[in-house]
């Protein structure tokens, strides 16, 4: 039988790979996606969450977090682009101008 | 039959969302990330929220990703340049090493409470999925909803101003 504990590892698991991802990754656009897959994972445990509880609360919040990925998508894309066009690459490394 | 279904999937999800982390070419990454939200899409279902799966495929996996692999084609991204780094990638280990275990010590610590709500199987099965979200959103989150427009309005404005050569 497939309880909540399952769904909640499962997302422990995947926030767990997104996180390694956002900190070891170099490249803009692999940091974004890993950032989505955290969300994802946040998604996952809230509809599981608000299934066991009997409540609807939590899938409207899930309703949320996807406006605001969206958002996040759109403004997030719309920077990297500038900024490839001022420094003709997205590493990370290369996002130093703020630094002293 | 379910917990065959649910862990084939999971196991499905584990390891595209592990080699989203892992491809050196971001389409790779993009493709799998693409393949990470159909499986959560199936425990959506699996969890009676099919209007959330259908959510998910469309604004996620076509929406949001079209975004992302049209900006990847765009830049013409090709292989990513593997520069020594062990010691972040050994940091970064460790820190998601624990946030994991952190999660599963809270998961394992005991039963969630709270159960017995008003939204069951049998209230899913006869009034349908679609109605109680729309009742729930359009009833008691009537105000976020209307702020959630507002800043999808400010987002497109953003994108605008910011992808202009010269504004």
């Amino acid at each position: 039988m497939i309880t909540v504990n399952h769904y909640m590892l499962l997302s422990a698991i995947l926030f767990a790979i997104g996180t390694f991802g956002v900190l070891t990754r170099k490249n803009a656009i692999v940091i974004f996606m890993c950032i989505e897959v955290m969300l994802n994972s946040v998604n996952l445990t809230f509809i599981a969450l608000s299934r066991h509880v009997g409540n609807m609360d939590g899938q409207i919040f899930v309703f949320f977090v996807m406006t605001v990925a969206a958002a996040e998508a759109a403004v997030g894309l719309a920077l990297m682009i500038a900024f490839f066009r001022n420094r003709n690459s997205i590493d990370v490394d290369d996002f130093n101008m703020l630094k002293w | 039959m379910q917990a065959i279904l649910f862990y084939l999937t999971a196991v499905v999800a584990i390891l595209s969302a592990f080699f989203v982390m892992k491809c050196r070419n971001p389409i790779n990454s993009a493709l799998n990330l693409v393949t990470t939200f159909l499986c959560l899409a199936v425990f959506y279902v699996m969890l009676e929220s099919p209007f959330m799966a259908a959510v998910q495929i469309m604004v996620y996996a076509g929406a949001i990703m079209v975004l992302i692999i049209f900006v990847i084609m765009l830049l013409n991204l090709g292989l990513t340049v593997k520069t020594r780094y062990t010691h972040g990638l050994a940091a970064g280990g460790i820190l998601s090493v624990m946030v994991l275990f952190v999660a599963n010590y809270f998961t394992r610590a005991g039963e969630a409470t709270g159960t017995g709500g008003s939204v069951t199987s049998e209230l899913i099965a006869s009034y349908g999925h679609t109605e109680l979200i729309g009742r729930a959103m359009f009833v008691d989150f009537l105000l976020p909803f209307e702020i959630a427009s507002i800043l999808l309005l400010v987002a497109i404005v953003g994108a605008v101003v910011l992808s202009k050569r010269k504004v």
